[in-house]
């Protein structure tokens, strides 16, 4: 779940609160937007994704809150890694470009779960 | 209803299209770009909202020449519930609208100076698509959820109505020619990837208009993830899993078979089950790192070597997502049988795609541009049909549960809570993964004992609880359509397991289509294509 906004960060460009389709956070009106309803939280990363400011964490755990602690997230590369990922920011590129999915129909264990030509994941519930 | 103030927005389109994923995205771009004034409208932000955003696709895109090999296998996977028909076409409307995607601005990666059209990446193809939508002229509204549509006189529909939820709740209104459904399907508020914002809305709408399901006993999959962030249900990594219980005693299928969905559910019914990643090869991590990036995300956030460690996993319901069962079709414009309302992505049954099995992943993806561009299609046709004086049709709201009063009930209900109640008959394996008479029918009770409660009393606590009182009002509807369906198929088939009747019986292989609200009804229907050879199993 959503867990940090960096007020270090933090530009008060409201875009988070814009781009969360669960609508998780308040307009900080030029300051810091606020975590209002965090049990709402679907921990789908998408506001890391967007955030410009590299200044939003959302932990794994999709049931529970819990505390962290920035200076170690920062020392980590953890803020801001979505957007590494994803090749989004300035300077960088889109990373899709790198997207080896077209190589999966060629590893065994894919084709022999996914059926001939299925192409999607794998539905464990066919023999 | 949210109080029809003043400032209430009102618009006119010619083509209004409720959703914000790829379906919804293609259907306003097939009508915009025929000319029609088109209207989006997204519980989320349009870019951001759904499944696929949140993870991205393998995308079935198989060259022409591969494509009959590929269909004929598709129809063995889906039980024969599927229609070869429409996959053939579904396929070739992908294959010819991928260009448009790159032309756009999506980078493919790059093979021997082509590109490779077989998988997206999630954020990426959102981002562009919703860039390509406002450069066609497309008016989006973000964050403003559907509550219920608009009829004529004639029962045709004529527009929608909604909230704005980052506006203080102010009203919208949208009359409109045509409308296309294209708001996901319902994932029963369970996080899986994504897709809490698709919870049966479209589904719910459709019915109040008099509007058919189809196929609702196949929106019982379920998917693995690891259990510390229970919504990435990416299974292909987990092709190169082992397993192992609380004890470290590894875990197999039977006969040391694969160690599938119902096995690793019976396993969890038991007690903790890990994974491992240790099967997967340094070229395979290679591959499984860069196309499903999403499910090790979360495991690098919390510091899991998936590779090295075993890990807890869990399965998480994804409801008709990546199930089959949706709004009925009725031509290849993807019509609904009421007049002016169409319906695309996940809002739509897949079976014809999927049959009783997953459509998910690939062949989703290939559905939502088919299935989009089919609905906006078909709806601007039918928009050119009408004229201008269309909109000042007088016209009557169509939603009731969880907006409207009726005599004879009181009171308020509290939307969270019906929730909870719903997930305790939809999530747990023991009720919706290994189904059975007596516990659907139990359910069943459950979720009318729900439906009683809710409708005719309109929720409470503003705009937020109006919208929490029509998702809860829609996954009830929802799950009485699925166990009923549930209940009428007699054996097993696909995802449908049925512990009383095992086997698939071939002379099941029909369609069960449902519907109704207060009184919910399942017909049989037989499947039309003459029945192919080697049918069942």
């Amino acid at each position: 779940m959503i867990e940090l906004v960096s007020e270090d960060r933090c530009i008060g460009c409201d875009l988070c609160v814009q781009v969360c389709p669960t609508n998780v956070y308040d307009p900080g009106h030029g300051g810091r937007p606020a975590i209002a309803r965090q049990q709402d939280c679907q921990t789908c990363f998408m506001c890391e994704a967007y955030c410009p400011s590299d200044a939003l964490y959302v932990a794994p755990e999709s049931d529970r809150s819990l505390p962290v602690d920035e200076a170690a997230l920062v020392a980590a590369g953890k803020l801001g890694r979505y957007r590494e990922i994803l090749g989004w920011g300035p300077g960088r590129q889109p990373n899709s470009r790198t997207d080896a999915g077209y190589l999966l129909h060629t590893l065994d264990r894919f084709r022999s779960l996914a059926g001939p030509g299925a192409g999607g994941p794998p539905d464990p519930s066919r023999p | 209803m949210p109080d029809p103030r003043e400032d209430r927005l009102q618009l006119q389109a010619d083509v209004l299209v409720i959703g914000g994923g790829p379906a919804a995205a293609w259907a306003a771009w097939a009508a915009a770009s025929k000319g029609q004034r088109t209207v989006l409208v997204d519980k989320g932000y349009m870019g951001a909202s759904g499944a696929c955003a949140a993870s991205g696709n393998s995308l079935l895109n198989p060259p022409p020449k591969d494509r009959e090999a590929i269909l004929k296998a598709r129809h063995r996977t889906g039980q024969y519930l599927g229609d070869l028909r429409w996959m053939d076409r579904i396929f070739e409307a992908t294959w010819r609208s991928l260009p448009l995607v790159e032309a756009w601005g999506y980078q493919f990666p790059q093979v021997d100076g082509e590109s490779a059209r077989e998988s997206f990446w999630g954020p990426e193809y959102l981002k562009v698509l919703r860039k390509a939508l406002l450069k066609a002229g497309v008016q989006v509204l973000d964050h403003s959820p559907a509550l219920q549509l608009l009829l004529d006189a004639d029962g045709a529909v004529a527009g929608a109505q909604g909230l704005q939820r980052q506006a203080g709740g102010r009203a919208w209104q949208v009359k409109a020619k045509a409308v296309v459904l294209a708001a996901g399907g319902a994932a029963w508020l369970s996080k899986v990837l994504g897709c809490n914002t698709n919870t049966g809305d479209a589904l719910l709408m459709a019915a109040e208009a008099g509007g058919e399901l189809l196929g609702m006993e196949f929106s019982s999959q379920y998917a693995i993830s690891s259990a510390l962030n229970a919504t990435v249900t990416r299974g292909v990594p987990f092709a190169w899993a082992s397993y192992s219980d609380e004890a470290g005693r590894p875990l197999t299928g039977k006969d040391g078979g694969r160690f599938g969905t119902p096995e690793l559910a019976a396993a969890l019914l038991k007690g903790p089950v890990y994974a491992q990643l240790d099967k997967a090869s340094h070229q395979v991590r290679q591959v499984i790192e860069s196309s499903h990036f999403i499910t090790f995300y979360p495991l690098e956030k919390a510091g899991i070597d998936p590779y090295g460690q075993r890990f807890p996993v869990t399965l998480v319901a994804e409801g008709t997502v990546r199930g089959t069962g949706g709004i009925r079709l009725t031509d290849d414009e993807c019509a609904t049988g009421i007049p002016g309302l169409y319906a695309a992505g996940d809002s739509a049954q897949r079976v014809l795609l999927g049959g009783a099995s997953s459509a998910g992943g690939g062949p989703s993806a290939a559905w939502c541009i088919a299935s989009g561009q089919w609905a906006g299609g078909g709806a601007a046709e039918y928009a050119r049909s009408l004229s201008e004086a269309s909109f000042d049709r007088p016209v009557r709201q169509a939603g009731r549960a969880g907006l409207t009063a009726e005599a004879g009930h009181a009171g308020s209900f509290d939307p969270d809570d019906v929730v909870r109640r719903l997930q305790a008959e939809v999530l747990p394996y023991d009720k919706n993964l290994f189904r059975h008479e007596e516990g659907l029918k139990a359910s069943i009770r459950a979720v009318d004992g729900l439906w009683q409660e809710l409708k005719g009393v309109p929720a409470v606590n503003g705009h937020r609880g109006v919208l929490r009182a029509r998702e809860a009002a829609a996954l009830t509807a929802t799950a009485r359509w699925m166990f009923r369906s549930a209940l009428e198929r007699r054996e097993s088939r696909g995802m449908h397991i049925r512990t009383d009747f095992p086997a698939t019986d071939p002379a099941q292989r029909v369609h069960l289509i449902s519907g109704g609200l207060d009184q919910p009804w399942v017909r049989r229907e037989p499947v039309l294509d003459a029945e192919p050879a080697g049918v069942g199993r």
